[in-house]
């Protein structure tokens, strides 16, 4: 079951806030009606294909399209040539700095495939079929070259190299020869040799994680028309409909002004879904052809071109006091980035204590290229593998110390106040709440049988605020319009027409939200970085209160009254002179003529003050001792979520997070051959946890109010993911007896590790 | 690619016709052919449900059944779950659970459970995890979609007696 842990007094001030409504996109989602990336068709429409280098790493000699062309019912192909070759160009991103150069040749390669999956051509043809038979007749001459994809191999002196002109950032003084390694990050506090001087325990450890991929159920896809005039209009399903139309723009070099993007529902991100894949392709071949051109990946593209996040190498080595005070930690942190820079190395670097109050550290990254696709980020991108490797250390120290796990989490942990390892000062945190709430619960007591065992583990994520657009519009009828430029991907929808609600007092029916397109609302960054209901809900709340405003100041008008005689209560305007009633939203709206025209507000800003996430959660599992097979047992997840707009889509965050950890931990990885070949590009190898892994997921929700948010939102959507590759490994070794350091806990490595016990 | 072949079958009750070439997937044709986009492709190789449809009553994934397969058959999508405008009480349970967040895995799941409960009104959790576990859902953990299930379940045997 799930708890709601919070303050009652605080949420008897909410009608809607708190509740849990249907959905308003709902009927459309259980009915098969509402339409998404693939679901799209235009008159005249093309099947758009795209051509990938068979090897991992080679130099592109020729391409030879004439046979293609020739093809009857081929109307276009493209290669990198029909693009224009960029300068490097950084660009700030949702979570993360973007190049626009790479993101191009991510793209479309030019010069060299760097991964097996490498877009090298693409064509447009009136049917599936002929697009298939023309991507065979292009004839594309490689010279293959070795490949590096382990990471550690990579950092090694004489690797191959992937780029010429990467010469390792935040090292001084600058490398004078290229390498893989693109970055190092270094965050230090104090002095660690003293704080391991003073230790009376050290845990150590050299952990691994494998590349997973975000798995959302819906492939890419993408329908484009590009006119004659040059203007051009894409739907996709995609995560930031802004950010597709900023990176067509630059890739193709148009103006951002001809180009409207319009969100198709979507079928999942997870954080894959922040860049562009098809889209830029989609409009070349367009503009090639003049007819609209549909793209929509097969699954084994979406594994061999898209996502993951990375494989990882941890090193962690923390030392405590017999009390149980952690004095010292070093961390080291190697992360693929696949065939171009930016892993996300620099969040696992600053999130890798970020739940502990410790004098001294240094933390390491190293952001490295490899022969595999390019990492986009992954829910609390690169916070869930750092984490892996602290919270198996830490699960070590509280046994060599002989603690309570969450004894001597709740002894190091961060409170309001205290300095952040990543720097900035905490405030209004609900850490040590999630950690008593777990501590409570009667999970945490529950006896275990027989080759079953119970860890626990923490998390944080940073949450992010930035730009964001809505509109609000008051229908003849009393009604309002929402308008929000954020792709909704888990019931975000709810929660705008929610807040809104709340402000204007009306019935969350009388409340309709829609996802705008580029050309209908003002920029909002994308859906990611848990800032939806954050900084968007900021604007659709401050948007619905200018409204409230004028509602207040139009009433005045008409009763003739000063606007500090009028209150706004449950939808109405109220006079404070009783001889005047009250005048409704719907009344207000029928005279808005005789009061100043349509009602409506629109609100644009950047918000600041996004509160950070803690999660801590307990995982039971039994181990097979035949097989090596791990089942779930039990699993409860507590989180601060500040305050829960919509608790049922709360919850489901942070179950589906729980589930990707678990798959990550258990099941999930890249498996590449010798040539570098991706060898298990579907469901069926690549292993996501399906219902019967599964059992309940138990959230406790966790309300210490954010105050820089109206409704005391945080946000919520990545925290989930951090703990459990922890929670899963430490339950794992307290069932076995053995520390479990490479993930995922495949069967075969249990068994191995049970026989050498 | 082959002569295209001229197929017949009823779609939600309906008699319809189209054209398919020898390899083209049922899947495709009702998407492509007959304009039915609520069954979605995941992986185009049984290994997601998420094109989950019933043919002559039994549950198959769609994309592994050929269009011309469906010659004469009986075949029912997430289209022809509702019955008019009154949502199936498995649809309207998974809206008051949450059973829901992007919503792709739904209608293949909503397809599958209605199979399960024809053939097993009152199936225990597990039965309704296993009956599932070819459907995957990346986004909610389960945990709302298995309650939804029951939940409906348990109605549809309230409606019965
Ligand atoms: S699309 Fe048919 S099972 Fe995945
Ligand atoms: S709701 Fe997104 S895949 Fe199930």
């Amino acid at each position: 079951m799930s708890d709601v842990i919070d303050r009652p007094a605080a949420k008897a001030q909410f009608k809607v806030v708190g509740t849990r409504p249907v959905r308003p996109d709902g009927a459309d989602k259980v009915t098969g009606k509402a339409a998404y990336g693939a679901d799209l068709m235009l008159p005249g429409m093309l099947t758009g294909k795209i051509k990938r280098s068979p090897h991992a790493h080679a130099r592109i000699i020729a391409i030879d399209t004439k046979k293609a062309r020739a093809l009857a019912g081929v109307k276009a192909v493209i290669t990198a040539a029909d693009f224009p070759d960029l300068a490097s160009e950084e660009m700030a991103g949702g979570e993360s700095a973007a190049n626009v150069r790479d993101i191009a040749l991510n793209c479309m390669a030019r010069n060299a495939a760097l991964y097996e999956g490498h877009a090298v051509a693409a064509v447009a043809a009136t049917s599936a079929s002929i697009a298939d038979e023309a991507l065979a007749l292009i004839e594309v001459t490689y010279e293959v070259l070795p490949h590096v994809i382990d990471v550690e191999a990579a950092m090694a002196p004489g690797a191959p190299l992937l780029h010429a002109d990467i010469f390792t950032k935040g090292v001084e003084p600058a490398p004078t020869t290229p390498s893989n390694i693109a970055h190092r990050h270094d965050l230090t506090r104090g002095d660690v040799n003293a704080g391991f001087a003073e230790a009376d325990a050290i845990a150590e450890g050299r952990y691994t994680t494998a590349a997973v991929h975000q798995g959302y159920i819906e492939p890419h896809a993408c329908v484009a028309t590009f006119g004659a005039d040059g203007q051009c209009q894409v739907w996709s399903a995609s995560q930031g409909h802004f950010a597709v139309r900023t990176l067509c723009a630059k890739i193709l070099g148009l103006d951002t002004s001809d180009i409207r993007v319009t969100p198709a529902e979507i079928g999942g991100g997870f954080g894959g879904k922040t860049t562009v894949y098809l889209e830029p392709l989609a409009l070349a071949l367009s503009r090639q052809c003049g007819a609209p051109v549909r793209m929509v990946m097969a699954r084994d593209e979406v594994f061999r071109a898209t996502g993951p996040t990375s494989g990882a190498v941890i090193e962690v080595k923390l030392g405590a006091r017999r009390d149980g005070t952690i004095t010292a930690g070093q961390i080291v942190l190697k992360y693929q980035a696949g065939a171009f820079p930016g892993s996300p190395v620099h969040p696992g670097v600053m999130t890798a204590l970020a739940c502990y109050d410790i004098p001294n550290f240094t933390i390491t990254g190293y952001d490295v290229v490899t022969n595999s696709p390019k990492v986009t980020a992954y829910r609390a991108p690169g916070a869930p593998i750092s984490a892996f490797g602290v919270e198996s250390a830490v699960d070590d120290l509280a046994l060599k110390l002989g603690m309570d796990p969450i004894a001597l989490r709740e002894k190091n942990a961060v409170r309001d106040g205290m300095k952040a390892a990543y720097g900035p000062t905490f405030r209004n945190i609900g850490y040590v709440e999630t950690l008593e709430a777990i501590r409570d619960h009667p999970h945490y007591q529950a006896p275990l049988g027989p080759n079953q065992g119970r860890g626990v583990a923490v998390g944080f994520w940073f949450n992010i605020g930035g730009d964001s657009t809505a509109a609000v519009q008051i229908t003849d009828d009393g009604a309002a319009v929402v308008a929000t430029g954020n792709p909704d991907i888990g019931g975000s929808r709810a929660s705008m027409a929610m807040m809104a609600a709340e402000v204007l007092g009306l019935p969350i029916e009388k409340v309709r939200p829609i996802v705008a397109d580029t050309a209908s609302i003002g920029y909002s960054m994308l859906t990611g970085g848990s800032r939806t209901t954050f900084a968007t809900g900021m604007a659709v709340t401050q948007a619905a209160q200018q409204i409230v405003t004028d509602l207040k100041r139009r009433a005045a008008q008409i009763w003739e009254v000063a606007v500090d005689q009028v209150e706004w209560l449950d939808g109405a305007a109220v006079c404070r002179d009783p001889a005047k009633g009250e005048l409704t939203l719907a009344a207000l709206a029928a005279k808005s003529g005789e009061t100043g025209g349509p009602i409506g507000a629109q609100v644009s800003l950047n918000a600041q003050g996004a509160g950070p996430g803690f999660g801590a959660h307990i995982c039971d599992v039994e181990v097979d001792p035949e097989t090596g097979g791990v089942t779930i047992l039990r699993y409860t997840a507590a989180q601060d979520v500040g305050r829960a707009i919509h608790p049922a889509y709360v919850e489901g965050q942070v179950q589906g997070g729980v589930a990707q950890g678990i798959g990550w931990a258990l099941n999930e990885e890249y498996i590449f051959d010798t040539d570098g070949k991706m060898e298990n590009a579907g469901f069926l190898d690549y292993r996501v946890p399906v219902a019967s892994d599964l059992p309940m997921i138990d959230t406790i929700l966790v309300e210490v109010a954010n105050p820089r948010h109206p409704f005391g939102a945080k946000g919520v959507g990545e925290v989930p993911i951090v703990p459990p590759l922890g929670a899963v490994a430490n339950a794992v070794r307290a069932a076995i007896g053995v520390r479990m350091t490479d993930l995922p806990l495949s069967p075969p490595k249990i068994r191995a590790a049970i026989d050498g016990r | 690619m082959g002569a295209r072949q001229h197929i017949s079958a009823n779609v939600n009750g309906d008699p319809v016709e189209f054209l398919a070439e020898p390899g083209t997937t049922l899947l495709d044709a009702l998407r492509d052919e007959l304009g039915l986009t609520g069954s979605k492709e995941g992986c185009g190789s049984g290994d997601c449900g998420a094109c989950s449809v019933t043919l002559d009553g039994r549950l198959v994934c769609s994309c592994l059944v050929l269009a011309v397969e469906a010659q004469g058959r009986r075949i029912t999508t997430i289209e022809g779950m509702a019955d008019g405008g009154t949502l199936h009480p498995l649809q309207q349970k998974f809206l008051e659970h949450a059973a829901l967040q992007c919503g792709f895995c739904t209608p293949g799941i909503l397809v599958a459970a209605k199979a399960l409960l024809d053939v097993n009104p009152d199936p225990t959790e597990v039965e309704a995890r296993y009956w599932l576990a070819g459907n995957l859902c990346r986004c909610t953990g389960y945990d709302k979609v298995i309650r939804a299930v029951m939940d409906a379940a348990a109605d549809l045997r309230q409606e019965r007696v």
